[in-house]
């Protein structure tokens, strides 16, 4: 064996250990590297009230209300098996809608209830002209199903 | 690994370059011009983000470059590592700054786009906090690099790190499928094709093609520059046990 192929064989071994050890790492971390949970881990992990998580998911169609002085709101995030009530108290972002990605963080209630101090928006990755929505629209091709504008 | 050999030669590789980076510096110059010409002017703004979608423009060909050079890096280590080839530890070395330059644009940018677009400058998801992993490691190559009297030493510290960092380009890269993030999945490079409209599109393209044109006059003249260094001090070298 040469110098060449051997300091080959060397690098080849190193990196394929490195890989499988950075997997097994991901992958031990996976639930920590999680942003957020959706709705329906949020029953299936139990988490316990007043523990603060992240919790995302669709705002869901009709449920966006104000409260009191206009300040608060109320929505539900819904994944499509599972939906959570969430208030919160605060400015929302410009891409707030019902039918838009949203991220919360905060904490569940006794009631079952997410108490949010953060509402972040979630852009999907569909990029296009307004035109070409309309266009969409007009012909009925527009599936509009995460990405829905309500206008 | 003839062809591979030939170009060892510094005064061959020198030659080379010169005639080829005034077609290169010309094509970057046009074709930026061009793709920012259509990113600001005649794209469309999209339909939910109105006029902050242009800044996809910068950040995207941005990011695409931060793991393109560290990728480049990564290649030209092993080369280094195992063909010992000269001009690789040099390109690596170029390469470097290019491609934090790359990537702390593409943060900046991408901060200035979440905080009116998601409502926050910035989040600790898995595919921002894996694009900062990206700076620091670039960050760390370039000191590694100058760390040691030798520069052999250097070369050598500098390429083990820039592979072992590369296990982190697959990460960013599938980040966002693998966990749930803020940033949204992949528009353009993805299996069931592009999810951005082709009047969008185009100009992205065109500016993806820019800024790769740009790396390669930079590089180019970051190597030549190297090249020049290292016979200047030959020169002096020979100059200065002449006079003694």
């Amino acid at each position: 064996m040469t110098r060449k192929s051997r300091r080959m064989y060397v690098l080849v071994v190193a990196i394929a250990l490195l890989a499988s050890a950075t997997a097994l790492v991901l992958t031990a971390l996976d639930d920590n590297i999680t942003y957020f949970y959706s709705p329906s881990d949020l029953k299936t992990k139990q988490v316990t009230i007043g523990r603060a998580i992240r919790l995302g998911g669709l705002v869901e169609d009709g449920t966006f209300e104000k409260l009191g002085d206009g300040l608060k709101v109320k929505f539900s995030i819904t994944d499509g098996a599972e939906t959570v009530a969430v208030t919160y108290q605060g400015i929302l972002p410009d891409l707030f809608r019902e039918g838009q990605g949203v991220i919360t963080e905060g904490s569940l209630n006794e009631k079952g209830e997410f108490i949010a101090h953060e509402v972040l928006a979630k852009h999907d990755e569909n990029y296009m002209p307004t035109e070409v929505i309309e266009a969409l629209k007009a012909s009925g091709e527009w599936r509009g199903d995460e990405e829905q504008v309500t206008e | 690994m003839s062809v591979f050999h030939r170009f060892a030669n510094p005064n061959r590789f020198l030659k080379l370059t010169n005639q080829v980076l005034p077609w290169v510096s010309g094509l970057t110059v046009i074709s930026l011009a061009v793709g920012l010409y259509m990113s600001f002017f005649t794209s469309p703004p999209d339909y939910q983000q109105g006029e902050s979608v242009r800044i996809m423009y910068i950040h995207v060909p941005s990011a695409w470059m931060a793991m393109f050079v560290y990728t480049s890096i990564a290649i030209a280590s092993v080369c280094s590592l195992i063909w010992r080839h000269p001009l690789a530890d040099l390109a690596a070395k170029a390469s470097a700054p290019i491609g934090a330059g790359f990537t702390f644009l593409a943060l900046a940018t991408g901060s200035l786009w979440g905080k009116p677009m998601w409502g926050a400058w910035w989040v600790w998801d898995a595919r921002l906090t894996s694009v900062l992993i990206l700076f620091f490691l670039y960050l760390g190559h370039m000191a590694l690099m100058n760390a040691f009297e030798e520069q052999e030493r250097g070369n050598k510290a500098a390429a083990v790190l820039a592979i072992v960092g590369f296990v982190n380009i697959p990460i960013i890269k599938f980040s966002v499928d693998w966990w749930n993030t803020l940033h949204q999945p992949a528009s353009v490079m993805r299996a069931d094709g592009p999810t951005i409209d082709p009047s969008m599109l185009w100009p992205l393209m065109i500016m993806g093609i820019a800024f790769k044109l740009f790396y390669i006059v930079v590089l180019l003249i970051r190597i030549k520059s190297e090249l020049i260094e290292a016979k200047l001090r030959k020169y002096r070298r020979a100059v200065v046990d002449k006079a003694h």
